[in-house]
């Protein structure tokens, strides 16, 4: 119990420094770490042709993001195809299909790291290291960049003091945010996690895999091929960057991977580190701390409801063990040193935020533990991932504001800016989007049986394939993995879901960012709407939770509901 | 850095902006993907150079495990591990991906259960859940101290040992909460056995106070 405290504590704590930090490199002022980082970013910027003195309006700034979007990810289809043919393979790994590097390519891309490969087996260490490495790097980076343009549109800009009214804004220059958040954040966090990581038993070499023999010579298998790389330089990038995409198949569960208890509250820490950092920023930016308080509050408490139900849940005996073993809780596909409370409490953190790393396999979850881990992908704003965790947040905020707004009868405006016909249409589009994309593609795919590939029966086996383009869509990356999904219709659909989930769920924000901060800024009165206490932070988690039930709960009473019922009518 | 002017936002083509994203995109393969990969590796396999290559457990200069990689074990003598999905291949590591509501995964532990029941002369119901459950990596190292104590008595009778050795072999070997805080306590099955070896092959000064086995029922 201690334990899963300090591990949601300490981040919690630290956060607060950082989101200063973060604060301060994103304002646009001066800043103490310019000393250190100026000569760094200047040269990226001199090479790469961009004037970081440019300001941009919501337009120039989707684009750009777009633009380097479709290079970068081209680049990496590419570099993943040949990897063969590339440097860095000590082990000689051959090709992948164009169609698993494509799938690939995207999902580290769209900051998911779904992976329908086993990176010991399938990828070099180019491909890993540096290919994959770098995207752990620049998408969560992409993220954050956007989520600060939004928050400066919603202050009316950076040029809200001379603008005229319905003048574009400039919400800042995007490759400078980018850079700023690659160089100035996540660089040297990951430079420190990786090197504490090491220390506890992550491999860190060039050198290819070792064979070993082992001790029991009446076994079955006479060695052990021992799969080594540059392991921890990416699991540290790949737990900051709620990225999740690790080095071997099975991700943290794999004890190279994580290889201790203390590895593990590292990288546990590491997921909610950066995502609860941003609520902080949030309100330094807004020039609003009771934002960031009221922010904190409905995070904090949908958080905690489901760390205490998935806790709970695996605490339980797992159904197949009854009368075969004694009482205790689930442990099949959890690791002895972590034990079921850890795992559970990772379960739910790297699936709020959208990591999808895991340290135990979610496929072998009890019912009431893996209808958490789908719910926090389905709300995908508790913590949420790098920067746009807290867009979706804001997204939800909007809504709330429109809906209590009508209650009380009055214009909705949130600080002051009114929410009117445009911004409604484009926030309906989202709340539309993920019903549309997660329930049609499941059903779809459920209905032609020669698609699924399931690895599990009944309710469950529906389950995993609604997992599946949830985790997608959520650009979470974790899996009911018994899915066999390296085919090609996994492969092409869920690319198809996973920029439907990346793009315009960020892009959209940004338009209405784009237009609030054209408006004209109604004075405060007694009657505007307040946002920064507990009324309107409960009505924000009641319509999180309304919006998800109406969207999910028939498809979640097809999935672990059923299950959970059919397991107590078993027993 | 002072708030840029908007004048400035003049758009530029489609070719420059993918021109921009492809320079500013190898720039960053270079810095994140070389610099950074490859100094933080570097550093860490000269800091680190045992943990860096595999924490590889040597024995006569041969390497003969990672303790951080579980080994199948089969033979009487030694303590057995968890169930691997993956046959112990760390080249295939993965979990059973069983859901609780799969018959697939109750025939396997009815079936793993009934083993250990004969094998070690136990009920079902002291069998710890660790050792029925497969692993989530399917390479776990260890097991509960239960596990491994469950195993005591086996272990005694095969090599002529008092179970109360192994006990105290198992408690000299099991690790608590690291720091005392974190994690769950567990013994590392390959070191267990190791040092059930070395143990065994050492002629031990108790070794002529060794009396014929008694009965381990208790």
């Amino acid at each position: 119990m201690i334990e899963i405290l300090l591990l949601v504590l300490i981040p919690l704590l630290l956060a607060w420094p950082l989101g200063l930090y973060m604060t301060g490199i994103f304002s646009g002022k001066p800043h103490i770490s310019d000393r250190l980082f100026l000569p760094l970013e200047s040269a990226l910027f001199r090479l790469s042709g961009i004037n970081p003195a440019r300001g941009m309006d919501w337009k120039s700034y989707g684009r750009a993001f777009l633009f380097s979007n479709l290079i970068l990810g081209l680049l990496a289809f590419v570099l993943l195809l040949l990897q063969s043919w590339l440097p860095l393979n000590p082990d000689g790994i051959g090709p992948l299909s164009w169609d698993l590097a494509l799938h690939t390519a995207v999902s580290f891309l769209t900051n998911t790291n779904q992976q329908h490969y086993s990176g010991q087996a399938q990828l070099s260490y180019f491909s890993q290291s540096i290919v994959l490495v770098t995207l752990q790097f620049v998408t969560p980076a992409m993220g954050l960049a956007i989520c600060a343009a939004v928050l400066r549109g919603m202050n009316g800009g950076r040029n809200a003091e001379t603008a005229q009214e319905n003048e574009e804004r400039d919400l800042g220059n995007y490759y400078v945010d980018l850079v700023r958040g690659v160089v100035r954040l996540l660089l040297p966090l990951a430079m420190v996690t990786a090197l504490l990581l090491a220390a506890q038993g992550v491999p860190s070499t060039y050198d290819g895999a070792q064979k070993t023999a082992v001790l029991d010579a009446t076994s079955e298998i006479k060695e052990q091929t021992i799969p080594l790389g540059p392991v921890a330089a990416m699991v540290a990038i790949k737990q900051l960057g709620t990225n999740g995409g690790g080095w071997y198949g099975p991700n943290s569960a794999n004890p190279l991977e994580n290889p201790t208890p203390v590895s593990n509250a590292i990288e546990t820490m590491s997921i909610v580190l950066i995502p609860m950092a941003v609520v902080f920023m949030a309100g330094g930016l807004l020039r609003r701390r009771g934002f960031t308080l009221m922010s904190l509050a409905a995070m904090g408490l949908l958080s905690a409801l489901c760390i205490g139900a998935s806790i709970y849940s695996e605490q339980l005996p797992n159904a197949a063990f009854a009368g075969l073993a004694a009482e205790g809780p689930n442990l099949e596909g959890k690791e002895v040193r972590f034990g079921a409370d850890a795992s559970a409490l990772w379960a739910t953190l790297t699936t709020q935020t959208s990591s999808g790393s895991v340290n135990a396999m979610h496929d072998s979850l009890n019912p009431l533990a893996g209808l958490v881990t789908r719910a926090g992908m389905l709300v995908n704003a508790i913590w949420g991932g790098i920067g746009c965790g807290f867009v979706n947040f804001l997204v939800y905020v909007w809504i709330t504001v429109f809906l209590a707004g009508l209650m009380i009868g009055r214009t909705p405006e949130i600080f002051g800016r009114k929410i009117e016909t445009r911004e409604i249409t484009l926030l309906g589009a989202l709340i539309v989007l993920p019903t549309l994309c997660i329930l049609g593609l499941t059903a779809f795919t459920v209905a032609i049986p020669a698609l699924t590939g399931n690895s599990n029966p009944g309710f469950h086996g529906i389950a995993q394939v609604f997992y599946e383009y949830t985790s997608a869509f959520a650009n979470n990356g974790s899996g009911f993995e018994g899915l066999g999904d390296n085919t090609p219709w996994w492969n092409l659909s869920c690319v198809l879901v996973l920029l439907v989930g990346r793009y315009l769920p960020l892009v959209i924000p940004l338009m209405i960012a784009g237009s609030l901060a054209r408006k004209r800024v109604a004075p405060v009165s007694s009657g505007s709407l307040r946002l920064e206490n507990a009324t309107f932070c409960l009505t924000l988690v009641t319509v999180i939770l309304i919006l998800n039930f109406l969207s999910f709960l028939p498809a979640t009473v097809l999935g672990p509901i059923g299950e959970a019922l059919e397991l107590a009518q078993t027993e | 850095m002072q708030t840029p002017l908007m004048q400035t936002t003049g758009r530029e083509s489609i070719l420059q902006a993918l021109l921009t994203g492809l320079r500013f995109s190898v720039l960053m393969l270079v810095l994140c993907g070389v610099i950074y990969s490859g100094a933080v590796t570097l550093l860490a396999e000269q800091l680190f150079p045992r943990q860096a290559s595999g924490s590889l457990v040597q024995q006569n200069g041969i390497a003969i495990g990672s303790e951080l990689i579980a080994q199948p074990f089969t033979s009487e003598r030694y303590f057995h591990g968890r169930p691997s999905a993956a046959n112990h291949d760390p080249m295939a590591t993965t979990g059973s991906n069983l859901a609780p509501s799969n018959p697939a995964l109750r025939e396997r532990v009815a079936a793993d259960s009934a083993r250990i029941q004969a094998r070690e002369n136990v009920e079902s119901k002291t069998i710890p859940v660790d050792l029925l459950a497969a692993s989530g990596g399917g390479l776990d190292p260890h097991i509960s101290p239960a596990s491994a104590h469950l195993q005591a008595a086996r272990i005694a009778q095969t090599r002529q040992w008092k179970i109360d050795e192994v006990n105290a072999l198992i408690d000299r070997h099991t690790e608590g909460p690291q720091w005392g805080l974190f994690g769950q306590p567990r013994v590392n099955v390959l070191l267990l056995n190791l040092a059930l070896d070395t143990a065994s092959a050492q002629p031990r000064s108790s070794h002529d106070r060794f009396h014929p086995k008694e009965s381990d029922d208790d």
